[in-house]
């Protein structure tokens, strides 16, 4: 159940050596978007791109390959992705919008298809939702004072983040790799992901993470009718390279634990906001 | 997924899934158009369907624009098909002809009550008395919208100067807000609301739960304003920069940055659709886990 509904579950990667050469893991939303704009499955997608300030991620509109490749990568601080999710269909003028999001951004981009309160004639316009693990998220101020402060790293030397294998991993452009423990980044942590009971985006079309497979390739859960029926049309065009998720190592057991983890700490969290703050008070529960 | 089976069976039912409509085909001339509807309308009864378990919706206009009632009417044919099936208009300034509000299942109300026009106020009061459900449809209604920069003085009634939304002065059961309100927020609601009276037990269930949110705003207050992403989200610790609010927002008075809402008070016309839109100002499970369920069973309600 922590995993959500899912019609299938595979490792894969992406059969393009440029998507690959910069993509976090195995290139799994770049070359999704890319086979669905090349399909016209999608008219164009939004996207966690680079913004002026390194490793700050922007939201943007990528309706060509280039772009979408100049987006690739993780950059672990927070792109409010769902705030053009109007705008894509109004000054972009998208009809089949593709959408990439954490675990949060699809359920808001869920709650904005059933409860369209102030998103006119946007909800039968989302053709491809793609969810990213997530445990958490940070702002970017703690990305500047993990790599700067604790790594002792330049962040515009910086070429690669990632978190895996229980370690906070800074890569430079000369080759030094710097770790830190996961115990450090906790504190700076969003407050607002503390709540959140949903570890591998249950609610995407298709959701996508590192954890589960081995590196330079990704975990990939297909989930809804759509993301079916799109995912086998890109195995048919040879758009990825696939093994069975039961053939991999650590597989679908990590992904649960970590999962588990995840959900059963904030479901405490959660709890203890209803009764640990103030005397007779409850802090907000989102979830009813 | 049961629900969802039986909601589907339900609404489709009645038509008997598609299929057989193709053999209708536009007119060519404007001229055929006039002469085919004459003939029908002589020869054909005026109601095909049977109308028992429709339910009956009025639109009950206080100071608004009519923007939320257009944007009830943007949804084309969607809209009659909600007429045609679900729904009976038995009242409407617009649309119907019908001069006092009669009882009715639904009453949507637009605008807010200007305290100063004592027919509003008996109108609102009267609705209050003749509708099962009171819906406020739109800002104006819910949270008084613009209508609360109002202060008087203006042509040709300077003394109507103190407009108040409807659940100031009476029980409000739904709150859909916005400006204008969404076609298809209004089209959900009104699918959900006929299962909610007309439905089985799981359909009641399911519109239930659906509709539960909207009617938690209502309790919730007759207030809103872009402040509410500060004091119910990011002061409750609850945001996770999303950017939903600035997506929601009609007058584009949020902007992100560093991953926050960040709120020009002064833009704000306090029409309530970021707090709504914010997932985590409400955010039921139980609904969203089914969304690819209930949106294909909407689209097929919507079938004409």
């Amino acid at each position: 159940m922590v995993l959500g509904n899912y019609k299938q579950a595979v490792a894969a990667r992406s059969t393009d050596p440029d998507i690959l050469r910069k993509s976090q893991d195995g290139g799994i939303v770049t070359q999704l978007f890319a086979y669905a704009l090349d399909a016209g499955i999608i008219d164009g997608a939004i996207v966690a791109g680079q913004s002026d300030e390194p490793f700050k991620p922007e939201p943007m509109v990528a309706t060509t390959r280039e772009e979408l490749l100049a987006a690739r990568g993780t950059r672990y601080s927070i792109s409010p992705n769902m705030s053009l999710i109007k705008e894509v269909t109004r000054s972009y003028g998208l009809d089949k919008v593709g959408v990439v999001g954490t675990p949060c951004q699809m359920q808001a981009l869920r709650k904005g298809q059933l409860y369209p309160v102030g998103l006119r004639d946007v909800a039968d316009k989302i053709a491809l939702a793609v969810g990213i693990f997530c445990m958490e998220n940070f702002p970017y101020q703690g990305i500047l004072q993990l790599v700067e402060d604790h790594g002792a790293t330049a962040l515009e030397n910086v070429s690669k983040l990632d978190i895996g294998k229980g370690k906070f991993w800074i890569y430079t452009e000369r080759g030094a790799t710097v770790q830190l423990p996961l115990k450090v980044t906790h504190k700076y942590e969003q407050p607002g992901c503390h709540v959140c009971l949903d570890y591998v985006a249950n609610l995407a079309d298709i959701s996508t993470g590192s954890v589960g497979t081995p590196d330079g390739w990704s975990t990939v859960f297909v989930r809804s009718a759509k993301g079916d029926d799109i995912w086998a049309k890109a195995i048919a065009a040879g758009a990825f390279e696939t093994k069975p998720i039961d053939s991999v190592k650590p597989g679908l057991e990590l992904v649960t634990k970590l999962a588990t983890e995840k959900i059963t700490k904030n479901q405490k969290y959660l709890e203890s906001r209803a009764t640990e703050y103030g005397v007779g008070k409850a802090l907000r529960n989102p979830y009813i | 997924m049961g629900i969802l089976e039986s909601l589907k069976a339900l609404l489709f039912g009645k038509h008997d899934v598609g299929g057989e409509k193709q053999d209708q085909k536009p007119a060519d001339k404007p001229a055929d158009v006039i002469v085919e509807k004459k003939a029908s309308i002589i020869k054909e009864p005026k109601e095909e369907k049977p109308v028992a378990d429709k339910i009956t919706v009025g639109h009950v206009h206080m100071s608004g624009c009519t923007g939320c009632l257009v944007s009830f009417a943007d949804n084309y044919e969607g809209l009659l098909t909600i007429l045609d099936k679900y729904a009976d208009l038995v009242y409407c300034l617009t649309l119907a002809d019908v001069r006092h509000i009669p009882e009715m299942d639904v009453a949507l109300v637009e605008g807010s009550v200007c305290i100063q026009d004592h027919i509003a106020v008996e109108e609102i009061i009267e609705t209050r008395k003749n509708a099962k459900i009171v819906v406020a449809l739109g800002a104006c209604a819910c949270y008084g919208n613009i209508t609360r920069f109002c202060r008087g003085g203006q042509q040709n009634q300077p003394q109507h100067e103190s407009y108040l939304p409807i659940g100031d002065l009476i029980d409000v059961d739904v709150y859909i807000p916005g400006c204008a309100p969404t076609p298809q927020q209004i089209r959900n609601v009104c699918v959900m609301a006929y299962l909610l009276l007309k439905g089985n037990d799981e359909q009641k269930a399911l519109a239930g739960a659906y509709l539960t949110p909207m009617m938690n705003l209502a309790k919730a207050g007759t207030e809103a304003c872009g402040c509410d992403i500060m004091t119910q989200v990011i002061n409750q610790g609850l945001c996770m920069g999303c950017g939903s609010c600035a997506a929601a927002c009609p007058v584009r008075a949020i902007t992100m940055q560093y991953g926050r809402p960040q709120i020009e008070r002064d833009l704000c016309i306090k029409c309530g659709a970021c707090y709504a839109q914010c997932p985590r100002s409400f955010f039921s499970f139980d609904v969203v886990n089914q969304y690819e369920g209930i949106m294909e069973a909407i689209d097929a309600a919507m079938q004409p």
